[in-house]
């Protein structure tokens, strides 16, 4: 579901499988508490391994962008499918300057 | 409308039951041939409304969640979505796009968006105190 990697202050959270509103706040606690620990320069979440994602992967989105500003870091979105992007784009995250 | 098909289903209110209720659903409508878009969109407006039976309707109390399906000819889909929880009380302002009870719970306020950019048709009947039914509507295939 979340696979992490650290490297050059960059965290890299790849996500897989479906991202609904159980799945994301699972995500959400162990992405927050890696990047609570390691306070990367950048967050990367990966959407290459995402086969299905409702509205919930938007408020995860969001989520950690907050949380990155709190930090001092930035966040990128990479990797997302067209389906994905739909979603993304209902949420004028695209205002965010997060998506890759 | 000649009626093809019909299910019903119900479950606890636990937001594992979210990949469930979207899995069932789409199970239902497999035999219809869908297209992978076909597919995704119901799945996906299914999930936002059982969602919003879980966190709003009995806001993480337990309670019922009821699915019933219906296929008519010429595969028109027929899904609602039904809570016996809190209800809405001001329906129109729960549909607009990111308006949300539960920012805590980092919820976008994009549910009944999703369900309506996805689906034909989205009613919503709601009473305070009483329940809210999602109904959605989604023509599968060609017309005929």
């Amino acid at each position: 579901m979340v696979e992490t990697k650290y490297n050059n202050n960059v965290l890299t959270a790849y996500l897989s499988g479906e991202i609904d509103h159980d799945s994301a706040a699972q995500i959400r606690v162990r992405v927050d508490g890696m990047a609570q620990e390691l306070k990367p320069r950048l967050l990367c979440l990966d959407f290459g391994g995402v086969s299905f994602m409702d509205s919930s992967g938007v408020g995860l989105v969001m989520g950690r962008f907050r949380q990155m500003k709190l930090l001092g870091g930035r966040l990128r979105v990479q990797n997302y499918s067209d389906s994905l992007y739909r979603i993304f784009a209902m949420s004028g995250l695209e205002g965010l300057g997060v998506l890759q | 409308m000649k009626i093809l098909n019909e299910m019903k289903l119900s479950f606890p209110s636990k937001s594992c039951n979210e990949a469930f209720a979207r899995s069932a659903v789409s199970a239902f409508i497999m035999h219809l041939d869908p297209t992978v878009n076909e597919l995704s969109d119901l799945k996906t407006a299914v999930s936002e409304a059982v969602t919003n039976c879980i966190v709003h309707g009995y806001r993480r109390q337990s309670g019922t969640v009821y699915i019933s399906g219906r296929i008519t000819e010429g595969g028109r889909v027929t899904v609602k979505i039904r809570d016996k929880g809190c209800g809405i009380a001001d329906v129109a302002q729960a549909m607009q796009p990111l308006f949300t009870t539960a920012p805590e719970e980092e919820r976008a306020g994009l549910g009944f968006a999703v369900m309506q950019s996805f689906c034909d048709k989205v009613r919503v009947k709601s009473a305070a105190g009483k329940g809210t039914t999602v109904t959605l509507e989604k023509q599968i295939g060609g017309d005929d």
